[in-house]
């Protein structure tokens, strides 16, 4: 798969326990299945808050991928790795 | 927010209801945020909490300074996330969120089984709940609002009416009807003169009602347009509620008897609404009727026959009905003729559903046949507060109007 494939856009509201959980749990799950392959943007909702409207956010921390289509929205912190890859399509 | 309907879509549907919305938007007056959840495109995994929906409503909050917020059917996020107890506690947070923004919040949501709301959304807000229902009564459909609980206050605790009309919801509160109409002793002429004669000289009490009975072709109707024409000539307002003929049938005749109502209409003064009292139910046409009385704003009030709308009543309460609809008229101050069909053969004295205790004049027409010829009588049963006449008396439709005349060369029999 070629370079950044996958356009991941991690929503937080500030720096939560919870946020900085599901970032690390990302940076994790992503570098052991998608080196090389990944961009990882967050967007911090209390900084910019017309940005919620856009992607339909509601809940927090929600992960959206972006990229490859179609888009795929992961909610939660991220912890339970197995969801994590399915929500991205990586594994079946 | 809306979680149903797309910000395009509620736009054009309260646009039917009157609401521009679109220039409330432009004009920074209005903000409607669409929240989408689709629960095939949303994969959950551990903690999470609903803060995106917070920043998202306190931005559009500070967006316009709105000091109320809907949500409208909050439920919607029960279907779309799985996780119960995040949700409650988070729309347990988002109730409390809105209080302490000091903003007044109306929270919609579908009516449940066993409890008011489907997800007992009621636990959380319920500073005051409202349920709204929608019923079919003999193939009659009417909305009803009720409300079930109001924190701090003494509520009415019937189910009342609503209407969603052209100009939005109306309500029309009953039951808080007293019978305390400041009694006006100002006179309004009944358009007939001899009439006035008859009704101490001066005609009909200004803010009475006045009942007019009588068989099928007694001359009701015209009676009733001719206290209309009378009013509208002297410059005042006037409503004419017809419930068997049609505006340009009623203007057609009153034309061969001397009115032109059109004339009124065309000036503003005039206002016919005609209907089939089948059209929808009582309550609805005492919303209607009070709603087209606060926008004509009439001094004079006829309901021709007020007697049909007794088939449209689907309690058994009609003569209740009227007392409402009466009350309400008087308490506005207006006159309120209404006519009543009295079935031939019966003595008259019992009109149908008892209206005529309701009303303050009672006036009967009848038809009676002398010599093989058909004449109108007039007569008033009752007129209170004042000396009225107690003979009876023949009334003549002419091409220019109503007319009473003493009866000569009859003999009256039992009447």
């Amino acid at each position: 798969m070629k370079k950044n494939a996958y356009n991941l856009v991690l929503y937080v509201a500030g720096t939560t326990p919870k946020s900085v959980e599901a970032f690390a749990n990302l940076k994790k799950i992503c570098d052991e299945h998608l080196k090389g392959q990944y961009t990882i943007k967050v967007v911090d909702l209390l900084k910019n808050p017309k940005l919620a409207k856009g992607d339909q956010i509601v809940a927090i921390p929600t992960l959206v991928r972006k990229l490859p289509p179609p888009l795929k929205k992961i909610i939660g912190d991220l912890s339970n790795k197995e969801r994590v890859l399915v929500g991205l399509n990586i594994i079946n | 927010m809306a979680f149903e309907e797309k910000e395009k879509d509620l736009q054009e549907n309260f646009a039917s209801l009157g609401f521009d919305l679109k220039s409330l938007v432009r004009s920074k007056k209005l903000v409607i945020d669409y929240v989408y959840i689709e629960r095939s495109e949303i994969e959950e995994t551990g903690e999470y909490d609903l803060e995106g929906l917070f920043v998202r409503l306190s931005s559009a909050i500070d967006s316009v300074g709105a000091k109320r917020v809907v949500l409208d059917t909050i439920e919607a996020l029960f279907s779309g996330l799985s996780n119960q107890s995040i949700l409650r506690a988070e729309l347990r947070r988002l109730f409390r969120w809105l209080k302490d923004r000091g903003v007044t919040a109306i929270v919609t949501g579908e009516k449940g089984d066993s409890l008011l709301t489907k997800h007992g959304l009621e636990e959380y807000v319920a500073d005051c709940v409202i349920c709204l229902d929608h019923r079919v009564i003999d193939q009659i459909a009417t909305r009803r609002l009720k409300i079930v609980k109001y924190r701090g206050s003494r509520h009415g605790t019937n189910e009342f009416p609503f209407l969603i009309g052209e100009s939005g919801i109306s309500v029309f509160p009953l039951t808080s009807l007293l019978l305390s109409s400041a009694s006006s002793s100002g006179r309004i002429t009944s358009g007939i003169k001899n009439l006035d004669v008859m009704l101490g000289e001066k005609g009909y009490y200004r803010g009475s009602s006045i009942l007019v009975s009588g068989s099928p072709g007694s001359g009701k109707t015209s009676f009733g347009a001719q206290f209309v024409d009378s009013a509208c000539r002297g410059g005042q307002r006037a409503l004419f509620f017809a419930f068997e003929e049609s505006e340009g049938q009623l203007s057609r005749n009153m034309k061969n008897i001397g009115m032109d109502l059109k004339k009124w209409t065309d000036k503003g003064l005039l206002k016919v609404i005609a209907n089939r009292a089948t059209l929808c139910g009582l309550e609805m046409h005492l919303v209607m009727a009070h709603n087209a009385v606060r926008e004509v704003k009439p001094s004079v009030v006829v309901i021709d026959p007020i007697t049909t709308l007794v088939g449209a009543g689907t309690l058994d309460e009609p003569k209740a009905m009227m007392a409402r609809l009466l009350d309400f008229l008087k308490n506005e101050g207006i006159t309120v003729l209404a006519t009543d069909l009295t079935t031939l053969g019966d003595r008259g004295e019992a009109t149908e559903i008892g209206i005529s205790s309701l009303c303050d004049t009672w006036i009967r027409l009848s038809m009676e046949t002398h010599d093989y010829k058909r004449m109108r009588r007039i007569s008033i049963i009752k007129s209170r507060g004042m000396r009225h006449a107690y003979e009876t008396k023949e009334l003549i439709i002419t091409s220019t109007g109503l007319e009473i005349k003493d009866i000569t060369g009859v003999r009256e029999g039992s009447k």
